[in-house]
């Protein structure tokens, strides 16, 4: 039902992440876009932040509700997509490329082992 | 607890809905389209909507009018037959038990539309307060009810009745048939544009609503109750359990056009006394501009910093609030301080931590334009 591309990894908060370069990008999955139904505001940190994992990095409104975001990995954040400002309707429209959220430079190496794969994520949200 | 059905689940489920439990319900939030498209659907086009959800009551008997001249606040027994009234039901203390529309159907029987999550509290409510003086048919499982609304609305609808609504005006209602099926239909609704709501038995729903599907023009669409939320808001209809409650008064919700209270009804006195008294709290619309991109949600609170740290700075709630769909940036409805509710007026509304500036307006955020 949900679109999981396979060349991604995941978390339990339905976040994906992929590599570029030395950094690896973030946004949330078609699922959590699902469920969140129309988003009108995303709340995204300054470039040079730290963000330290599990905690939060931003925040996304739909119409009806309002979600933190969680950092997925520890480390310093080298871009942002500041489209998202005015165009919060691409993480609608376009998840997993115009939509992405965040580029971060992981701190700890460890952490990316602890990602979720697709097939992982795939049962995880076929129980949800 | 299994969530109960409308008439209509099978065919939302097919329609791709994406259902959410409300009040108990499983009710489409938003079809395919989306809350935003679904919204600005019915500002152009026209919007059909799955309130089944709702319940519906008949009163009936010879003294039925003494039994709704106590139990509503507006003037709705002394109505012409024909006529649909907007009256809140208060308690004793001016505190509001439900809001709904009274339909007069004649001097010996009245329609009434309740909210879902209050159709069993109103029905004991009805028990406990007609004193017997009228028949309560409780006919909630046996009705759907499908709103039609939008500048495109009126057209569609009075189509498929063969042209015979168009002398209905707002908020009167006639039986009649639509696509062939037996309904009220009332030029009433909830979303600020022009439309019907039509009540028609559980199973002529389906029928009906396909009917209405079929002949949607360019532009209409089914809406989900998330765009139902946007549009009433902007609208500046008050939502019970969010705007309206037991313990605010109708006079401080800004409803008092639907407080006659030259009339002895469950709480007029209390409400008689709160007016010579002077209000102390008023619900008031406030608006966050575009570029601050901050919603205020309901609970959220109002403070003024200047009276001190944490809950002291606390003045007001937000009882309602999200984007502005077709006005932009983000708008909300508030219980502040008299003092703080002129329109102009400067609020601080405290949203998840951060203080964010709000300006209080008057008036619908949305008003549509006068055909």
């Amino acid at each position: 039902m949900s679109d999981i591309p396979s060349d991604l990894r995941y978390t339990n908060d339905h976040e994906w992440l992929r590599t570029a370069g030395t950094a690896w990008r973030v946004g949330i999955t078609q699922f959590a876009v699902n469920q969140l139904g129309d988003i009108t505001i995303v709340e995204l940190p300054k470039v040079g932040d730290l963000v330290t994992k599990g905690q939060q990095f931003g925040s996304i409104e739909s119409v009806k509700s309002v979600s933190d975001l969680l950092a997925p990995v520890s480390g310093r954040v080298i871009a942002v997509n500041e489209a998202l400002k005015d165009s919060p309707e691409h993480v609608n429209e376009s998840p997993y490329d115009a939509g992405w959220m965040i580029d971060i430079e992981p701190s700890d190496k460890a952490e990316l082992d602890e990602l979720m794969t697709p097939a992982a994520y795939t049962t995880l949200v076929a129980d949800a | 607890m299994e969530r109960k059905r409308t008439p209509l689940w099978e065919l939302h489920k097919q329609h791709g809905a994406r259902l959410i439990d409300f009040g108990g319900w499983d009710m489409p939030v938003a079809y395919t389209a989306g809350t935003i498209k679904e919204h600005k659907a019915v500002r152009d086009s026209v919007g059909l909507f799955d309130v089944s959800h709702m319940g519906e009551v008949y009163l009936r008997g010879p003294r039925v009018r003494e039994a709704v001249e106590l139990l509503t606040s507006n003037a709705v027994a002394s109505a012409p037959a024909g006529k649909a009234v907007y009256t809140l039901l208060c308690r004793p203390s001016g505190g509001v038990v439900d809001d709904c529309i009274f339909y007069k159907r004649s001097d010996e029987e009245f329609f009434v539309i309740v909210n879902a999550s209050n159709t069993a509290k109103d029905l004991d409510w009805l028990r406990d307060h007609t004193r017997g003086l009228c028949d309560i048919d409780d006919v909630s499982d046996a009705t759907a009810l499908i709103a039609v609304q939008g500048p495109k609305a009126v057209a569609l609808v009075d189509r498929l009745a063969g042209g015979t609504l168009t002398s209905l005006t707002s908020f009167t209602f006639a039986d009649a048939v639509v696509a062939g099926v037996p309904c009220v239909a009332a030029r009433t609704g909830y979303t600020g544009e022009d439309g019907f709501e039509l009540a028609c038995a559980s199973g002529d729903a389906v029928r009906l609503w396909s009917a209405l599907v079929d002949n949607l023009p360019d532009g209409g669409l089914p809406i989900g109750l998330g765009a139902r939320d946007t549009l009433r808001l902007e609208s500046r209809l008050p939502l019970y359990g969010n705007d309206l409650d037991d313990d605010h008064t109708p006079l401080e919700a800004g409803l008092g056009w639907a407080v006659k209270l030259d009339r002895e009804f469950l709480g007029a006195q209390a409400l008689r006394e709160q007016k010579q008294r002077g209000l102390s709290r008023q619900l008031v619309g406030f608006k966050i501009a575009d570029d601050t991109r901050a919603i205020a949600r309901h609970g959220y609170p109002v403070v003024d910093r200047s009276l001190g740290a944490g809950e002291a700075a606390v003045i007001g709630t937000v009882t309602s609030g999200g984007p502005g769909v077709c006005v932009g940036g983000a708008i909300g409805l508030a219980y502040v301080p008299i003092a703080s509710a002129k329109p102009g007026t400067q609020l601080t509304i405290e949203c998840r931590g951060k203080d964010i500036p709000a300006t209080v307006v008057s008036g619908k955020f949305y008003k549509r334009a006068q055909p």
